[in-house]
């Protein structure tokens, strides 16, 4: 939950789930007694195919399970981990919850901002990476700990980062 | 104490049912539905083992089923497993289901059987992608080893399993919360009651419990409530639990140990986190998560870390996340971190949590800044107190109050000196710290 998350981007074109997209969808509906439960899932479906929810990908997964458009707008504005614009290749984020702020996680952010010549929630010119602030990932024993798309990787420190950065730079 | 819910973390193919099975596991499964348990029978059980509720509220978790009405007037009843771990400084969870994906599994059977539940899902925070992958191979072997689906070993019981997706939101793991989300909403909590027991999911009667929870249930089951009962300090602080223990010490982790382990033995024993980093001095412990009071050294001095031990010195053992702060921690900079979480989370239906926990942030970032004022720290307390006990729909607001009110009279000095100072009286920042 975050109450700064109101916007959701356009895609400047119409998104439409592929045929075996739907497919699963209706497998998907089958474990819930209403159509609204699977908004969840779809709407991870959509995160996963398009990279980013954009307002037509709204619109799409509002059509598919037969709901208002404002309500899949509300749940989508209410979920941090559903990207509102389009993100990096990489999406970094790093925890700064009490335990990774005890091991220095904002001294963490600092320098991966510094690093790639981003601030936090920008993305880096080339698209390669974008930098998230996020709250408790559960890694708090390996602290600070970070994920980089659906990976933790932790614990990190600056040259434990610079090293991840250099490979994640480097593999595409 | 011999471990029981993390004895087969480092078990090679641990996640597999082959290794599992081989180990002894769905013995329970088999015993219950074939041998003629019935529903009654594992619910007394539980019941008499007094399983308190890993997630942290504490509440047995058979007087919990029981409040399920006798007669559901044709409606089903939902198992809904509590996996949405987020509580700051807790990841406990994730461990067992990251390695022992069967054990909750089997936990969730024999509750779903007690219930009578047919449908249960497994509400898993979104960030834990491995976690979900996991879980979801598993819940596919159980069900080619007939152990879920349709008419489990011949016995007639049937019941599906779903794992769930969340996307972030720390809320989520309020049951209301979560109830919601899983209905496809917003995870705003839900006023109550009605109780979910009541009406829950789907406006039908539910069962929200906590994934340690559910494993407990499973060793209930194979071993006995007596059995279980006798771990720990006393019948009503019982069985095998899992701590997470992080911040400042020399290995963090999670220890499974009795309930009721001595607070300090957890801190300093060898067997565990083995002391504070760079052999420092002790300066504040959180003992159950983010909400929890923030504790003294002196506090914790003979304090058991069971749900009673920890209550009776003003705090809570929550979800058992204890988070270790050394004499270079600068306490305000950590309840400013801690507040930050709060008005992040906070899901903005009520007015003394979206506004408290907001204000409360500027007013540590102001001091943090070097710019507050003496009236600031009073200011903190005030807030603070007009946030709790009953202000508000669910006890987000009672969590993000319960670290001003303990750490403000606790280290006032601390406070005063840093509006007085504009700096730290440790002399060192939160960002000094890095890479150290």
């Amino acid at each position: 939950m975050s109450h700064t998350r109101y916007h959701i981007e356009s895609a400047g074109e119409p998104r439409r789930f592929s045929a075996e997209a739907l497919a699963r969808i209706e497998k998907l509906l089958k474990r819930y007694p209403t159509r609204q439960a699977a908004l969840l899932p779809v709407l991870w479906m959509a995160q996963e195919t398009w990279g980013w929810i954009s307002k037509e990908a709204a619109e799409e997964v509002a059509r598919v399970l037969d709901l208002p458009p404002s309500h899949v707008d509300g749940v989508l504005t209410f979920y941090t981990m559903f990207n509102l614009k389009p993100v990096g290749k990489h999406l970094l984020q790093v925890c700064t919850s009490i335990s990774c702020h005890l091991a220095g996680a904002e001294g963490l952010v600092e320098h991966c901002g510094k690093r790639l010549g981003i601030g936090v929630e920008e993305t880096t010119k080339d698209g390669k990476f974008t930098l998230v602030e996020v709250e408790c990932i559960a890694g708090c024993d390996r602290a600070p700990s970070m994920m980089v798309n659906d990976k933790y990787y932790e614990p990190m420190d600056a040259k434990s980062l610079d090293a991840l950065l250099d490979r994640l730079a480097r593999e595409s | 104490m011999e471990k029981v819910l993390s004895r087969r973390v480092g078990t090679p193919n641990s996640q597999s049912i082959d290794t599992y099975v081989a180990d002894g596991g769905y013995a329970s499964v088999k015993k219950v539905l074939t041998g003629g348990m019935t529903p009654e029978n594992v619910l007394e059980e539980v019941k008499k083992a007094n399983v308190r509720g890993r997630g942290g509220a504490g509440f047995s978790a058979g007087v919990k089923w029981s409040f399920l009405p006798k007669d559901t007037k044709g409606k089903p009843v939902y198992l809904l497993c509590n996996a949405d771990e987020s509580e700051p400084g807790t990841f406990k969870d994730r461990l067992v289901m990251e390695n022992d994906p069967h054990q909750l599994i089997e936990g969730m059977i024999l509750a779903s059987y007690a219930i009578k539940c047919r449908n249960a899902y497994i509400y898993i925070r979104g960030e834990f992608y491995e976690g979900a992958r996991i879980l979801n191979r598993a819940v596919d072997e159980a069900y080619a080893r007939g152990f879920l689906g349709e008419n489990v070993l011949g016995s007639g019981f049937s019941l599906d399993i779903t794992v769930h997706r969340g996307a972030g939101a720390y809320i989520c793991g309020e049951e209301t919360g979560l109830i919601e989300s899983l209905e496809g909403k917003r995870g705003q909590p839900r006023i109550k009651p009605p109780f979910p027991a009541i009406s829950g999911a789907f406006a039908a009667p539910t069962i929200v419990n906590n994934v340690e929870t559910l494993c407990c249930v499973k060793h209930v089951i194979d071993r006995g409530a007596e059995w279980f009962s006798k771990i720990g300090r006393n019948d009503k602080n019982a069985g095998p639990k899992l701590f997470c223990i992080s911040g400042r010490v020399n290995r963090p982790g999670v220890y499974e140990a009795a309930m009721g382990l001595p607070f300090k033995e957890l801190i300093y024993g060898d067997a565990y986190a083995q002391g504070i980093k760079g052999g420092r001095k002790l300066k504040a412990v959180i003992p159950g998560g983010a909400s929890a009071a923030i504790m003294t050294p002196a506090e914790i001095e003979d304090c058991p870390l069971d749900f009673d031990g920890v209550a009776a010195r003003g705090s809570m053992l929550g979800s058992a996340a204890i988070i270790v702060m050394d004499e270079d921690t600068c306490i305000v900079a950590a309840v400013r971190n801690i507040l930050k979480f709060f008005s992040h989370e906070s899901c903005g239906q009520c007015t003394p949590c979206r506004e408290g926990t907001t204000w409360l942030y500027r007013v540590l970032t102001r001091i943090e800044n070097g710019e507050g004022r003496v009236e600031d720290v009073d200011l903190l307390s005030r807030v603070a107190g007009q946030m709790n006990n009953g202000m508000t729909i669910c006890v987000l607001a009672d969590g993000a109050a319960a670290p001003i009110l303990s750490a403000v009279p606790k280290f006032r000095d601390e406070f005063l000196y840093h509006v007085e100072h504009k700096r730290c009286m440790s002399g060192r920042g939160a960002k000094a710290l890095v890479t150290a």
